[in-house]
């Protein structure tokens, strides 16, 4: 059992936990993530690893409140314990040979790239950050962005916080300064990937994307995970989460993303209800 | 005096419009008057054909004449001196095709029931109380099991027999393999798996579920950090195959493994489960394997009306015989001589159907004149295209082993194809590390896994007896 060591709320739909998890703190690197079991009827989900303690033998997950399980797993508490905690799953980013790198993030997507900047940052790599939200209530992690980052632009989509914008204009303005990546990494909603992916092409920067496919077992058996990259079928729990922006299908990416949001809303509605009942 | 009805004992079974609404099994399995009417066909001949039928060499005529004795105890033994999963095995063996396949009593007439008999015989025996389980006394040496499919399972239990320390790392949540995400519980209950896995912790064997080896730890640590003096790999061929037609990455196509993992191992068929399945009111199973006929009839169990398209003949279909005709009795429609080459998509401005499947389009096939191999290949016929509206397509078309253990495993060879190379006492290319089953030999049966399983338990029996 993985016992809940530590709960944070970050926003109001955005939760951190500490978990521990030793075997999964011990091999954990920024980039690849877990897959938990709240209880022993529960639904799989992955969760980027977004931290880990190697000596404390702990794990952390940032996640969003978006349906029945995310909602079940913000219902528990420290000294809970998780049934199941399985990873580290999927290949850790690729950081040989970068010397400046833009870190593009988007909402809860900034629980992923966040210790993507971070590893950049420690291993001497100049980061810029780029993080986009609705609105002011939504942002996370401002604080430990700027420690990792020696550029932070804070955008979001009304003003209310930052500059009013979209991420792609803020990198879109850094890059026509004259700014120089050898990389751009993104993390997001697949319609802000996708955006930031086609500007990038116009200048040709290598992009890397984080993809967040629906998944089942996480270590290649069901296919449920696939995508399509330059034209081949890759499975996003073993050949990635990332991959080349460049020739990722966002496409199809989303469609196959929104397949089971009717049955999710049902599903979400339903634990809803419960938890009210209970609350009663 | 032996019965000589040229017929089997017919097994009891809920009947096929009642069962393809259910999930729970199908076949009910014989009395004690049936199976002691049906043990009496055998002749128990002394050369023992059947024997020869049976990848791992079951007494049959020994056991057989146990049961017309009325000693179910007597008959489990002689089983089980042979076979660890005999409550499995006698459901899930291609028996037509072993052992039942040699019984004389088929030349003429049907074959005796053999593993119906197996069947009973395991499960009178589980029915009984449970007699306490003694600890083997320990031998000090520790020996690691990867996976907890059938291969890993058998050998896991005889090492304990033997008083090995066993770890069992299985990459699920849950043990058992294909036995517990892969076949479903209309024709091997789940509990009866359980009862497996129950026996061997019951042993001392540890299961580590939620552990990739390879990712959470790898096969050299656990060899050079964690103490484990040998290794044995039975990590399945879990990895699915795709046609690469176009359309293949629409909603609502599916990878047999997962149809079949949310439906098994999530529970999906349940109204309660927080695991979705969609299987809409149309169904496509594409292949003609014991994995298409079990993900057409839990689509048709889910309410769906499914169609098996498969690009040879019945006789064919590699799926077990009875598979074939209950799927067919349940009322499954199958298409022969037939082969997928794209799946459309709706087209649609509903944003909630975009993305998702209309139809298939198929090629009417013929069978060409054998070639050299004596296989009949099947070859398009030209314009022969035509449409089938679905809602899912599910894509059963075989697997091979996962490519995990072996990158990350110093000095493990494997074949092009991704089997890894392991001589027949089950030794890969690495001193300690042995492997079996599906891993092995490609996606084959339960029987053949289960036995290299236990090849590989005597195998590093030796090896650390010798060291
Ligand atoms: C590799 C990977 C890493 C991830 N890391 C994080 C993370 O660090 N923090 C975080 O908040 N989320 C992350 N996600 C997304 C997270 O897994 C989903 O939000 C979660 O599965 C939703 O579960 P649920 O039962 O609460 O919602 P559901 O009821 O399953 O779904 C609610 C809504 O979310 C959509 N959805 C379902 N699964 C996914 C998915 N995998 N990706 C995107 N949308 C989905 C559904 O279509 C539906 O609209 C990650 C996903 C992947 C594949
Ligand atoms: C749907 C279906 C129906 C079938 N029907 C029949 C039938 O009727 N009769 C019959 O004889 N055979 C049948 N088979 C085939 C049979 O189930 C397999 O041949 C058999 O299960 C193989 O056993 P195994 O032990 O080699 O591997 P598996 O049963 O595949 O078990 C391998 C286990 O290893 C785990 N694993 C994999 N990689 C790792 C890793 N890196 N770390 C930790 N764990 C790992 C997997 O999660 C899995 O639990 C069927 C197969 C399927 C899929
Ligand atoms: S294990 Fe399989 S092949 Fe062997 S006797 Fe039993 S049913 Fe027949
Ligand atoms: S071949 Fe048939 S009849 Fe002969 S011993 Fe075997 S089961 Fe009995
Ligand atoms: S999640 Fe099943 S193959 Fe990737």
């Amino acid at each position: 059992m993985f016992e809940i060591l530590e709960k944070k709320s970050l926003n109001p739909t955005v939760t951190l936990m500490k978990i521990n998890a030793p075997r999964v703190a011990a091999k954990a690197e920024p980039g690849q993530f877990i897959i938990l079991r709240t209880d022993s009827e529960g639904e799989r989900i992955p969760l980027t690893v977004a931290d880990f303690d190697r000596e404390a033998g702990t794990v952390t997950i940032i996640f969003q409140i978006v349906g029945a399980t995310t909602e079940k797993l913000n219902h528990m508490n420290e000294g809970d314990c998780l049934s199941d905690f399985v990873g580290p799953l999927g290949r850790a980013t690729e950081t040989a040979g970068l010397k400046k790198v833009a870190v593009v993030g988007g909402g809860v997507g900034c629980a992923i790239a966040y210790p993507v900047a971070k590893k950049l940052h420690e291993l001497g790599i100049e980061v810029h950050s780029i993080v986009g939200f609705r609105n002011k209530d939504l942002v996370i992690l401002e604080d430990e962005f700027r420690a990792a980052s020696s550029k932070f632009v804070l955008m979001s989509d009304d003003g209310s916080t930052g500059e009013k914008g979209l991420v792609t204009d803020a990198l879109k303005k850094l890059i026509e300064s004259g700014e120089k990546y050898d990389r751009v990494i993104t993390i997001g909603p697949l319609i802000m990937m996708k955006f930031v992916c086609q500007l990038t092409k116009e200048y040709d920067i290598p992009t890397v994307a984080s993809m967040n496919p629906i998944m089942i077992d996480g270590t290649g058996m069901c296919g449920g995970c696939r995508l399509t990259v330059g034209g081949q079928m890759k499975f996003a729990c073993v050949d990635g989460p990332e991959f080349d922006g460049h020739q990722i299908d966002f496409d199809e990416a989303m469609a196959r993303g929104a397949m089971y949001r009717p049955f999710e809303r049902k599903a979400h509605e339903d634990t809803c209800n419960l938890f009210k009942q209970e609350v009663k | 005096m032996p019965n000589m009805s040229l017929k089997k004992n017919e097994m009891p079974v809920q009947a096929p419009d009642v069962r393809n609404k259910n999930f729970k099994e199908v076949a009910l399995g014989y009395t004690e008057e049936q199976a002691i009417d049906e043990a009496k066909r055998c002749l128990n001949c002394k050369n023992k054909p059947c024997r020869t039928g049976c990848p791992v060499q079951i007494d049959i005529p020994a056991f057989i004449a146990k049961v017309a004795d009325g000693d179910f105890e007597g008959a489990y033994k002689i089983i089980t001196e042979s076979s660890s999963l005999p409550a499995v095995c006698g459901r899930v063996c291609p028996q037509e095709s072993q052992c039942e396949s040699k019984c004389v009593r088929g030349i003429k007439g049907e074959p005796v029931a053999i593993g119906r008999l197996e069947r009973f015989v395991a499960d009178w025996h589980n029915a009984q109380p449970e007699a306490p389980v003694e600890k083997p006394a320990a031998n000090g040496h520790k020996v690691a099991v990867i996976g907890s499919g059938p291969s890993g399972l058998a050998c896991a239990s005889d090492l304990a027999k033997k008083g090995y320390e066993v770890s069992v790392f299985e990459a699920l949540h849950l043990a058992g393999g294909v036995l517990s995400y892969g076949i479903p519980e209309f024709r091997l209950p789940k509990s009866i798996v359980q009862k497996e896995i129950d026996g061997l912790k019951a042993l001392g064997v540890k299961i580590e579920t939620n552990t990739v080896i390879g990712k959470t730890i790898s096969v050299d640590e656990l060899m050079n950090e964690k103490g484990f003096e040998s290794v044995f790999i039975g990590s399945g061929a879990g990895l699915p195959r795709f046609m690469n037609i176009p359309g293949e990455n629409l909603s609502g196509v599916y990878s047999a493994n997962e149809f079949l993992t949310r439906i098994n191992l999530m529970k999906a068929y349940k109204a309660d489960s927080s695991t979705p399945i969609y299987s809409g009111a149309r169904a496509v199973v594409v292949g003609g394997g014991n994995v298409a006929m079990d993900a057409a009839r839990c689509a048709k169990r889910l309410g769906a009306d499914v169609t098996i398209v498969y690009r040879r003949t019945e006789k064919e279909l590699p799926a077990r015989k009875e598979e074939v005709e209950h799927a067919m009795e349940e009322g499954i429609i199958f298409k022969f001589l037939t082969n997928p080459v794209e799946i459309k998509e709706i087209e649609t401005d509903d944003r909630t159907k975009k993305g998702w499947v209309k139809s298939i389009i198929c090629q009417q096939m013929e069978l060409s004149e054998p070639d050299a191999s004596g296989r009949a290949k099947p070859v398009p016929i030209p314009d022969s295209n035509f449409e089938i509206d679905t809602d899912i397509v599910i894509m059963a078309l075989g697997t091979s082993p996962n490519p995990l253990i072996k990158s990350t495993t110093e000095g493990l060879d494997t074949q092009k194809w991704g089997g890894i190379i392991a001589d027949e006492d089950g030794l890969t290319s690495k001193e300690g590390v042995y492997a079996g089953g599906d891993a092995v030999t490609g996606a084959a049966t339960v029987i053949l896994a289960m036995g290299a399983g236990k090849k590989a338990a005597a195998a590093i029996d030796e090896y650390l007896s010798n060291k």
